[in-house]
């Protein structure tokens, strides 16, 4: 039974490192329908920008908060310089372009933070819940509570706002939207900032636990963009479900048959999800009208 | 046909001109100062500039000063082949160092080889110099022997019964495979065998697991990167309170700062004198190389040293301390010297070579040490 707990709560977190990422990839998808690859990137550059900014003597919040903006600013950046340029341009270009940005941001990073892996204190301390035989690192909840907050933030915001029902309609058809007088250069503008806000904030919360370097935002991006698939793109449930649900997998397959099958196990049950339902678990049904 | 004419004859001029100009004595290097073995050739390479600049101020070798020349393969073994070639043909180089992975080492070599072109690998594996080639020598311990040291002491302590964890990279997978391989010498069984990827976030699913088998008296984690820190985290969280045995794959200062010293208290691994350089006696034949070499890098990187760096360190020392003692720069001299090198103390432990042995090592050459208070002990 411990045994349980303890696999459970080792997905859990995991998790919500997924998910956070996942819910990331969210609100650029729903203003363009492009996958933002760099997202990765946004969350190697939320951690390694904290640490550069706590190793100077900064104390850990506010340098967090710096993390955060920058990233949000190298996000816009990334629109006005990248995306915006290839206005027009396929979707398949766009995220073609996504992925030339997050190898120059990768190499960027390299060159100014260097090679090593990194890491800062974390938020409560490094002593272990003890919890019915099994434990969990304070900073797990903080990942979880992230994931959970973002993905209320989330859900107001495309439910509750204007402005998120302007993205909604931005990416449903660009021009209705500019026709009935949404600005849709402010909303790509928005997007980008907000996902790599998340992103950086996904940063903030994970490094403790996984550490940080130039080089970890591909890993980020692809088990977030996995997540994603899973739970269905461009819903914030589905970002929070997906991004819970494979690191659940991936612990209870290390678990309980071997953990060299682990990411294998939780691919083919994405592959199986997918097969039965394209759009994910909670995927919005396109429909196309001819 | 002017044109061929002046062509060659300014081929020609070039040619005396650098003949002329060329007091000195080429060598070159290919190491994966970028890509995945980044964390191996990163500080390979600046060791490397970091020796010839002082060897250079210091009035070279036999009077004539050394022209490095370094490329960066990436860690890709087609790229360390096309090198090679060019180090040997292009920039007509008298020995080359380099191969920072197996994979590279072994594509180098094979030039070398062809070329007889004295060549010193950086990489792990054992392969590169068993069965001994006559050109090719290694600077590194083995995996076999880092797994040796440690079985080793845990046959000290009474250990029969262990549990693996290793990363999936190149480096855990191999040295998950020497160890098994030797685990039964020393009386030993491996009773859990779990493994992780190197960019996981969390080992405690596959420690509990390692926990809960019977029988198990001690954890052993082959790997490198962040992945052993992770793991040594998790193991002080599920408040397992068996000995913890890392490789020397994370033998750095870095390590215990990643894992936190409260985390990393008590763990033992196989290290070279290069970690514990304030507590060397000072009677230790390798205290004036492994200090001068510590000053130096910390103090033009600003990182600290690992033993990475110090396998290009000993590569370059026994490099240079056989072109003095052959009095010449050939090829073949160079080579025969090398392979006389004898009682030559490097940071990562006193080289002996013989015809018989190109890596002149033996398990001495390992120090077991343990971290106490966040600081590098030696285990007696």
């Amino acid at each position: 039974m411990a045994e349980l707990l303890q696999f459970l709560f080792s997905g859990v977190t995991v998790g919500a490192v997924y998910a956070l990422v996942a819910l990331g990839f969210t609100i650029i998808y729903n203003a363009s329908d492009v996958v933002n690859f760099a997202q990765g990137e946004f969350v190697m550059l939320g951690g390694m920008l904290t640490f550069v900014c706590h190793a100077a003597g900064l104390p850990l919040p506010l340098a967090a908060l710096i993390a955060i903006v920058v990233t949000s600013a190298i996000g816009v950046a990334m629109n006005k310089l990248a995306i915006e340029p290839a206005r027009g341009a396929p979707v398949v270009s766009l995220i073609i372009i996504t992925i030339g940005a997050s190898i120059f941001i990768r190499g960027g990073a390299q060159l100014l933070f260097g090679k090593q892996i990194h890491s800062f204190p974390a938020f409560s301390g490094d002593t272990p819940l003890r919890i019915g035989g099994a434990t969990i690192l304070p900073q797990s909840l903080w990942v979880i509570g992230g994931a959970v907050v973002v993905f209320v933030g989330l859900w107001l915001f495309f439910t509750r706002t204007l402005t998120g029902r302007a993205v909604l309609a931005t990416s449903n058809n660009r021009l209705a939207a500019q026709l009935v007088g949404i600005n849709t250069g402010f909303v790509m503008t928005l997007s980008f900032a907000l996902s790599a806000g998340i992103g950086a904030l996904a940063g903030v919360l994970a490094t403790p636990i996984t550490l940080t370097s130039y080089d970890v935002g591909l890993a980020f991006a692809l088990k977030g963009f996995a997540a994603a698939m899973l739970g269905g793109m461009g819903n914030p449930k589905g970002a929070l479900a997906g991004g819970f649900l494979l690191g659940l997998l991936e612990a209870l397959t290390a678990g309980y048959l071997s953990s060299q099958y682990k990411d294998a196990a939780a691919f083919v049950v994405i592959l199986l999800v997918l097969f039965f339902m394209p759009q994910g678990l909670f995927g919005r049904k396109s429909t196309e009208r001819v | 046909m002017q044109k061929t004419l002046t062509t060659t004859a300014l081929a020609t001029l070039l040619a005396l001109g650098a003949t002329a100009a060329s007091a000195e004595i080429r060598i070159g290097a290919s190491v994966s100062a970028t890509g995945p073995a980044a964390f191996l050739g990163d500080p390979e390479a600046k060791t490397l500039e970091m020796l010839v600049e002082q060897i250079n101020e210091k009035g070279g070798i036999n009077g004539e000063e050394i022209a490095l020349t370094l490329y960066d393969d990436g860690g890709d073994p087609n790229k360390a082949r096309t090198f090679a070639t060019r180090l040997i043909e292009d920039d007509e180089v008298v020995a080359i160092i380099g191969g920072s992975t197996t994979g590279t080492s072994m594509s180098i070599l094979s030039v070398a080889e062809d070329n007889e072109i004295p060549f010193i690998s950086l990489a792990g594996a054992i392969d590169i110099i068993d069965p001994v080639k006559p050109f090719t020598f290694k600077t590194p311990h083995t995996d076999r022997m880092a797994c040796q040291k440690i079985f080793e002491d845990m046959q000290k302590q009474g250990i029969t019964t262990i549990g693996m964890i290793s990363g999936t990279d190149g480096f855990g997978a191999s040295m998950q495979a020497q160890c098994k391989s030797v685990v039964g010498d020393y009386g030993i069984t491996v009773a859990a065998d779990e493994t992780y990827n190197p960019t996981d976030a969390d080992m405690t699913t596959q420690l509990t697991k390692i926990r809960n088998t019977e029988g198990v008296q001690a954890v052993l984690n082959p790997g490198f990167g962040q992945g052993p820190s992770i793991v040594t985290r998790n193991y002080r969280q599920l408040a397992i309170d068996l000995p913890l045995y890392q490789s020397h794959g994370v033998a750095s200062d870095g390590f215990i700062e990643l894992a936190g010293s409260e985390a990393a208290e008590g763990v033992r691994l196989p290290g070279t004198a290069l970690l514990i350089a304030d507590q060397l006696p000072a009677d230790d034949p390798q205290k004036p190389v492994v200090d001068a070499y510590k000053t130096a890098f910390e103090e033009k990187t600003g990182t600290a040293v690992g033993t990475f760096g110090g396998y290009a360190h000993d590569a370059f020392l026994i490099l240079t301390d056989a072109i003095t003692r052959a009095g010449s720069a050939e090829p073949q001299a160079i080579r025969d010297t090398i392979e006389a090198t004898s009682g030559l103390a490097g940071t990562t432990g006193v080289y002996t070579m013989s015809p018989e042995d190109h890596l002149g090592l033996d398990l001495s050459a390992f120090r077991m040490l343990q971290i106490k208070g966040g600081e590098w002990t030696v285990v007696e």
